[in-house]
């Protein structure tokens, strides 16, 4: 052990970096970290970092922890817990004055007065552990310096760890026992919360509205979902099936729904550009249709394990002929949770695509939320035939909106079409015909307008009457909240994109004479659609490099703007 | 068979085999309905294209998808409640050309649907442009030198697929091809006829051809790819041939996707 004479001054909201090649576990012990903070009260974020590759390269996990609620990474470091050279070598810049780095120092070999070495190798070769295992011994030697119990670490590892379970122990009490405590963490007085994946909320939320199958065909970073729901498909009671291509999954989940069967799909962009002429069938059709839309950087391929915000623009616009569709964006877990169950109640009620558009900081993020935004969701039963008159799929009503009744049902004969069709679902090409069921579905648009207006379509933080306001959606909210309560300033947050909420947002306005669109995408999307809806902006704040925009860099920008 | 149709009227050209289809798939219903199936737990799926009208002449629920996705559209029915008996009607361009992963795909994952492939060698509903099953040479209007590709054979790339249940019908024979689709149906997994069909306005010769060559097979020994493979081999929906086999090519039992699912969830 090296000479131990470190100064900690940690307070209510500090970052671990843990970082090393992939394959070495350090998105594992970031999230054992995380739940090692979390059990004493604390709320988490992890941002994950990782490349386009299975094995080596540079990945790293930084967990921001916290007494208050936190939804963005803090480029300031206090601890930087390295699995190999490369991690010490980009991130050793960025650790706090007092900031300690804790390493492996039989691999690696260091001259840095911050840095804390532990004897990985050794301690590993002593209890006959694995390799592998060195992320754990990094894990343990925190752990102890920072005054975790030993009990709440076993506790941790032993539910982490199903196999090798007593090898993992005794590594990590071996090097728990190797370290010195220099830092007392405080337990805090308030209830712990779990920590999800925006992914993994997207699926409790839809499960507990009802969801009954999720198709799909993997594609980062909306694969999440698929992995959480089939391994949960039994415990969920309900199908997870993985098809061909997005093609295959958007029709195959447009046919469930015709039957009545509750149903989802995920991909991201370029997935999502195989489903619109899915979506299109589903807005003539008028079957339900939920898309989950993870954006990564696009265009095509793009970085396709990096964030962006580039896809509003084609989401909003996606499928030929006249559609309006559910577009809601929530801008964290808690939000992904409750209207993923939202959207799916939504797209029954209204019988119409949506698509709830995420971002990878949103899905492969970890959040600690608040259990009881499950209570708010729940399953919304959609309009049903009376089961008196004969059965029309397309009768025109005054709404718009025609009672479901799905074949299997007796007496019912359920014809959906993918041509323009008369009431009972017969193809018509006569102009008559043909231009009054496309006035049933914009009498059914008008309703969804209605609907908007009696949801939280958007959310307002900050200083309600400051006159400078930022304006913006989806996970730049975790940030862009952050930088805005800080100065002080107003903050809209915009959920529901389409139907736009128009009055409300002119309502949150009224008084603000200086406006910022913030956004992850280089066209500055989210403002075009401001400027369709005759709202003004003064400044946009654009980024599109592929990474998350953090507080400190929305505060700089602002600080500037006059 | 009057209950089993709509109002709408039909426009396909006169003589087309797809009045053959229709009457043979009516015929089959309703054997199947006398049979012990209710008539609500059929849902009759189609693609884009002259045969997909037959849903719009169908008083059955019916699921009209896009063009090349009605089996997709009909893998998701069939999960969404396993109790329905689904069959979808697709033509060549459905599901040779824009559709074909589809296709494979089901056919390799063994889902518990019958698909009727209404083959007219063409695109006719576009007004005539070669398909994965036209001739080598075929004279349409996006290859008015004939076309220069060699026609797929389905029946092989069915078999390839590990299609369990693979036949061919042809439209003019009405009381054989009925008799298909009722074993088609009752089969339990993914069954495939593929449905020889004249168009009477890009390749009226077809009728003559078929007629001339078209004859029916007494295979008993169903279970064997070898035996199938000869006789799919026999011809390659190109223009020579001495005879064309109808009939069941192949039949085999195994558990469907469906049941295999629904069997995993219940664990």
């Amino acid at each position: 052990m090296e000479k131990n004479n470190y100064q900690l001054k940690i307070k209510n909201d500090f970052s671990i970096l843990i970082g090393g090649g992939a394959g070495q576990g350090s998105r594992k012990a970031g999230n054992i970290i995380a739940k090692l903070f979390s059990e004493l009260g604390y709320r988490i974020f992890i941002y994950n970092d990782y490349q386009s590759l299975i094995k080596g390269g540079h990945n790293f996990s930084n967990i921001r922890v916290c007494s208050k609620p936190v939804l963005s990474h803090t480029k300031k470091i206090n601890f930087l817990l390295a699995l190999n050279k490369e991690t010490i070598d980009k991130h050793q810049r960025d650790l706090t004055q007092d900031g300690i780095i804790i390493y492996n120092n039989e691999e690696i070999k260091i001259k840095n007065k911050k840095a804390l070495g532990i004897a990985v190798n050794s301690i590993i070769k002593q209890v006959d552990g694995i390799p592998m295992m060195n992320n754990i011994a990094l894990v343990a030697g925190l752990s102890k310096i920072i005054g975790i119990k030993w009990n709440l670490l076993k506790k941790v590892l032993k539910l982490e760890f199903k196999k090798e379970q007593n090898l993992n122990l005794k590594v990590a009490k071996l090097s728990y026992k190797k370290n010195k405590k220099i830092f007392e963490i405080k337990k805090l007085n308030q209830k712990k919360n779990p920590l999800i994946t925006g992914n993994e909320a997207v699926a409790l939320g839809a499960v507990k509205a009802g969801l009954k199958f999720y198709f799909a065909y993997p594609m980062t970073p909306a694969t999440g979902i698929l992995h959480y729901l089939s391994q949960n498909e039994k415990k969920f009671k309900i199908g997870v099936v993985q098809l061909e291509n997005e093609i295959a999954v958007v029709n195959a989940a447009i046919g469930a729904a015709y039957t009545g069967a509750r149903t989802m799909v995920g991909t991201s962009g370029g997935g999502f550009a195989l489903m619109t002429e899915g979506l299109s069938l589903a807005a003539q059709s008028e079957n339900p249709l939920v898309i989950v839309e993870s954006q990564r950087m696009s265009p095509a391929t793009g970085v396709p394990t990096y964030n962006a915000q580039g896809d509003l623009s084609f989401v909003s616009a996606a499928g030929h002929g006249d559609i309006v569709r559910f577009v809601i964006a929530p801008g964290d877990a808690e939000e992904a949770l409750f209207w993923s169950g939202k959207i799916l109640n939504l797209s029954w009620k209204f019988q119409t695509p949506s698509i709830l558009l995420i971002d990878k900081e949103i899905s492969e993020s970890v959040f600690s939320v608040d259990k009881n935004i499950l209570n708010k969701v729940h399953y919304e039963k959609p309009l049903l035939w009376n089961k008196k008159e004969e059965y029309k799929r397309y009768k025109i009503t005054k709404n718009g909106i025609s009672p479901l009744a799905f074949p299997g049902e007796k007496g019912v004969i359920s014809k959906s079409n993918s041509y323009e069709h008369d009431e009972f679902g017969i193809t018509v090409e006569d102009e008559k015909k043909v231009k009054e069921m496309q006035d049933k579905r914009l009498r059914k648009f008008k309703e969804m307008e209605k609907e908007v207006n009696k949801l939280e379509a958007i959310k307002i933080y900050g200083n309600k009457k400051s006159k400078k306001a930022i304006i913006t959606w989806g996970s730049v909210k975790g940030p862009a909240k952050e930088a805005a309560e800080k100065l002080n300033i107003k903050m809209i947050q915009i959920i529901i994109i389409q139907p736009f909420p128009e009055k409300k947002v002119k309502k949150a306005l009224e008084n603000v004479e200086n406006l910022i669109v913030i956004e992850e995408n280089a066209l500055g999307q989210l403002g075009k659609i401001l400027n369709c809806h005759s709202i003004e902006f003064n400044h946009k704040i654009l980024k599109y490099n592929s990474r998350p925009l953090l507080p400190c860099e929305i505060e700089r920008k602002i600080k500037k703007i006059k | 068979m009057k209950n089993l149709e709509t109002y709408c009227k039909k426009t396909w050209c006169p003589g087309c085999g797809n009045f053959g289809i229709l009457t043979a798939l009516e015929q089959a219903v309703a054997s199947l309905m006398n049979n012990g199936i209710n008539k609500e737990n059929l849902v009759i799926v189609s693609g884009i294209g002259c045969h997909a009208k037959i849903v719009d002449y169908l008083n059955l629920n019916t699921f009209y998808s896009l063009h090349g996705r009605p089996i997709a559209s009909a893998e998701g029915i069939k999960l969404g409640n396993p109790n329905l008996n689904v069959i979808v009607c697709a033509g060549d361009g459905d599901a040779y050309d824009e559709g074909i992963s589809h296709l494979i795909h089901s056919a390799k994952r063994n889902i518990n649907i019958t698909v009727l492939i209404h083959n007219n060698r063409t695109f006719a509903l576009t007004t005539g442009q070669f398909t994965s099953t036209s001739p080598y040479g075929f004279k349409g209007k996006s290859t008015p030198n004939g076309s220069i590709e060699k026609p797929l054979n389905p029946l092989k790339l069915m078999l390839a697929s590990n299609a369990m249940f693979i036949a061919r019908g042809y439209s003019a024979e009405t009381e054989h091809l009925k008799n298909l689709i009722i074993k088609a149906v009752n089969y339990q997994g993914f069954s495939f006829i593929d449905i020889l069909q004249p168009c009477m306005s890009f390749t009226p010769e077809a009728y003559q051809f078929y007629n001339k060559r078209v004859y029916k097979l007494k295979n008993k020994n169903l279970t064997s790819k070898e035996y199938a493979l000869k006789k799919i081999e026999e011809w390659e929906y190109d223009k020579d041939t001495p005879k064309i086999p109808i009939g069941i090519f192949y039949k085999r039992n195994q558990n469907s996707y469906g049941k295999i699912l629904l069997k995993n969830l219940e664990k």
